[in-house]
């Protein structure tokens, strides 16, 4: 009897002591996001708001190819694992339709972050629907896509010579689209294991896609009216087929077997001394001038994504907003924390760590443009970028969008008309099927 | 045979000590594994097919509406989701031929007295101990044009194995071939090494030809073994996903488990993945089905 007493006894003291431990986790917070540098360096910006605080907050992550899926089988299931996440921008129309994300217009108004941050990150990160005033995230990470190429190869007077010889004006940073593929016809020398250019073809999310906007806008081009869900005759029109065309052209000058490129293997492109040109997020650059992970860091130069004929110049948008998850227990602690992110020498700092802020005021300042060989080029890219469609149903928009474009891509399929006609089909085949149609 | 085994509870055994029938242990073994079934793969399998019928979308907390008959029709009418069943019955084939091909004459090869026989067997049977995904990350370095090491020995230049729409559905199915004709090769050599060895002798003295041997001894013994390897490795080679989603992305590759975790994860098109996952098990009981037909003739024989 006594031996039962003295077990129950303990039995009580665990669960006393596991109680009282989970009541101190509820200082906890995690951030979900993808696994890649720009995690790390948040991870590093939240553990100094530990230490000021004594709320620990934690980065958890997962693969890229996986974050979609993991992050949204966790808010279909009503999921509290995540107090906040990282969500790509165009996810915000089916998170926050399905009521997956926590309003923050009020926080937004409170802060005048409409003003704060940087008009286009304010745009696709955080507002949906378009022009509603309506906000669902903090602008945490800006992103978009430039181009990094081999100085060492651009500035050999030999090539130089050749170059001018050739085309007839100096070989330098591609002042537009048709000098881009100039050079990355010049430099594609198969048999010298060189090649021009490096893009991203990877069809499995998003990369093939971001890679054909930087043409289709720098051409003039839209995919569609985001207002209205109006399609024919913008995603088909005369710029998109010449946009098109042109990513097909460089697709012919790119390494062998770049069918499934993607942000891995476009740095590789550089580091592996295969291509003098390669188009990248701005977020994998910092790897691009550390000597420890590229062997040629002082050789490679960065530039944004030049003009197209017309001279419209634009870039693909990337990045992320911070998003308070519905489902979460500690919402309170979740918004404590935005405010502290959101404030001036947090971002500053949060610049200084690798991280990309939206605060205009750290872009803006030469402090941080002069910080390393390609913010200067990400601040005058942040003004220009456009982002795909933010529908709930973007996911089947960008699967059609892949379905159609890659084949004639990569594999000679069709023609860049008849392409971009039968996606313009599938587009409105599918507004209709949601009702979108006005 | 059943009741057989029931009856012959030793009256001394620990179960029979503690007043359990025979009855009581049967359902302790079977009711278990009932429920498991049950509540794992048959209501999950009635719920989908009630899903199945709805636009039903598990990322919007909207109600599911009943469509009728709508995702199969608009299933059955996708030129793209028959391009995928087309790219699978491709693969299917090349696939489980090449495993018959190369498993059953590797076993032909081992079905005599050599030295280091066993371990001969177990290295060949390394490839499917291995997991998919590590196999399908190690064969798309070995396939990589610059630095791959196939090109390289087979003197192929930078030739484009998995870029190359043509090709790349090819390189899949080399892949699973090499994981797994060891498979198909432990079957057969069981079935080979079954066939009663007088059957031989008696065919020598008759001055039987090898080629004639082969396909009047051997081959109708190990038929029905074969067939059991050829069922199992269709089944699976059907259902494949792992291998050509992480070599390639071309879309010569999408077979249809690829599209259908598309739709269900990226999509989130619920309801008609359902309706997808449904078309693909209908097919596969079918195909199943003619094989067991197959099977049952060729034991009658």
């Amino acid at each position: 009897m006594r031996k039962t007493m003295t077990s129950m006894l303990a039995g009580v003291g665990l669960v006393l002591a596991c109680g009282t431990s989970v009541y101190a986790q509820d200082k906890e917070l995690t951030i979900f996001w993808a696994e890649w540098d720009p995690a790390n360096y948040l991870q590093e910006l939240v553990n100094l708001y530990e230490a000021e605080s004594g709320v620990k907050v934690t980065v958890e992550t997962t693969p890229w190819g996986d974050f979609q899926t993991k992050a949204f089988t966790e808010f279909n299931a009503k999921g509290s694992a995540y107090d906040m996440v990282v969500g790509d921008s165009q996810w915000i129309g089916a998170a926050s339709e399905a009521g997956h994300y926590v309003d923050l217009t009020d926080f937004f108004n409170k802060h005048n972050l409409k003003e704060v941050m940087a008009p286009a990150t304010v745009k696709y990160y955080a507002e949906y629907p378009s022009n509603s005033g309506k906000y669902w995230s903090i602008p945490a990470e800006g992103d978009a896509v430039g181009w990094s190429y081999r100085k060492d190869w651009f500035e050999d007077p030999k090539e130089m010579e050749a170059f001018k010889a050739k085309y007839g004006y100096d070989l330098g940073v591609p002042k537009d689209w048709k000098q881009l593929r100039d050079i990355a016809e010049f430099f594609h020398r198969p048999d010298e294991k060189r090649y021009g250019v490096a893009i991203y073809t990877d069809n499995s999310y998003d990369a093939l896609v971001m890679g054909v906007e930087n043409s289709i806008f720098s051409f003039g081009g839209e995919l569609g009216d985001y207002a209205t869900y109006k399609v024919d005759g913008i995603i088909n029109s005369e710029q998109n087929v010449k946009a098109l065309e042109a990513y097909k052209e460089l697709y012919s000058f790119t390494p062998p077997g770049w069918a499934k490129a993607f942000f891995i293997e476009d740095n590789q492109a550089i580091t592996e001394n295969l291509a003098a040109m390669s188009m990248n997020y701005f977020a994998f650059f910092p790897a691009l001038i550390n000597e420890a992970s590229n062997p040629n860091a002082k050789a490679t130069g960065f530039f944004a994504n030049p003009p197209g004929p017309n001279g419209d110049q634009f870039a693909a948008l990337g990045g992320q907003g911070i998003s308070v998850v519905s489902y979460s227990q500690n919402q309170e602690e979740a918004m404590k924390f935005l405010e502290w992110f959101i404030k001036d020498e947090t971002q500053k700092k949060w610049a200084e760590l690798g991280g990309y802020t939206a605060s205009a005021k750290v872009l803006e300042s030469p402090e941080f443009q002069n910080a390393t060989p390609y913010n200067k080029a990400f601040y005058e890219t942040m003004f220009k970028v456009k982002d795909f469609w933010a529908t709930p149903e973007y996911a089947e928009l960008l699967i059609q969008m892949n379905q159609r474009v890659y084949p004639y891509i990569t594999g000679n399929q069709g023609t860049a008309k008849e392409v971009l006609d039968a996606l313009a089909a599938d587009w409105n085949a599918t507004f209709k099927k949601y009702n979108r149609l006005k | 045979m059943a009741t057989a085994v029931m009856t012959t509870l030793d009256p001394n055994s620990r179960s029979a000590a503690r007043g359990m029938s025979d009855l009581t242990i049967r359902n302790l073994f079977i009711i278990p594994t009932i429920v498991f079934l049950i509540v794992f793969n048959i209501f999950p399998l009635l719920y989908s097919l009630g899903y199945s019928f709805t636009d039903f979308r598990a990322s919007s907390p909207a109600a599911a509406n009943f469509v009728g008959l709508q995702n199969y029709r608009e299933l059955l009418n996708d030129p793209f989701i028959w391009s995928n069943f087309a790219i699978t019955a491709k693969y299917v084939i090349v696939s489980v031929v090449g495993q018959v091909i190369v498993g059953f004459g590797v076993a032909l090869l081992l079905n005599r007295d050599i030295p280091l026989k066993g371990l001969l067997t177990t290295l060949l049977l390394l490839p499917m101990m291995l997991s998919m995904a590590v196999v399908g990350l190690f064969w798309k370095l070995l396939y990589d044009p610059s630095f791959g090491i196939i090109n390289y020995t087979l003197g192929l230049g930078s030739f484009e194995w998995l870029s190359n729409p043509d090709m790349a559905l090819y390189a899949v199915a080399i892949t699973d071939i090499w994981m797994w004709s060891p498979f198909v090769m432990l079957l057969s050599l069981a079935g080979l090494s079954a066939v009663p060895k007088h059957l031989y002798e008696a065919a020598a003295i008759d001055r039987a030809g090898s080629f004639y041997t082969f396909f009047r001894i051997t081959l109708p013994l190990v038929a029905p073994i074969l067939m059991i390897a050829i069922i199992f490795r269709t089944m699976e080679a059907f259902k494949t996903f792992d291998l050509a989603y992480i070599l390639t992305s071309q879309p010569t590759t999408e077979v249809i488990s690829i599209r259908l975790y598309k739709m269900a994860f990226q999509e989130w098109q619920t309801g008609r993945s359902c309706a997808l996952a449904y078309i693909v098990l209908i097919m596969i009981l079918a195909i199943t089905n003619i094989y067991v037909k197959y099977l049952n003739k060729v034991k009658e024989r």
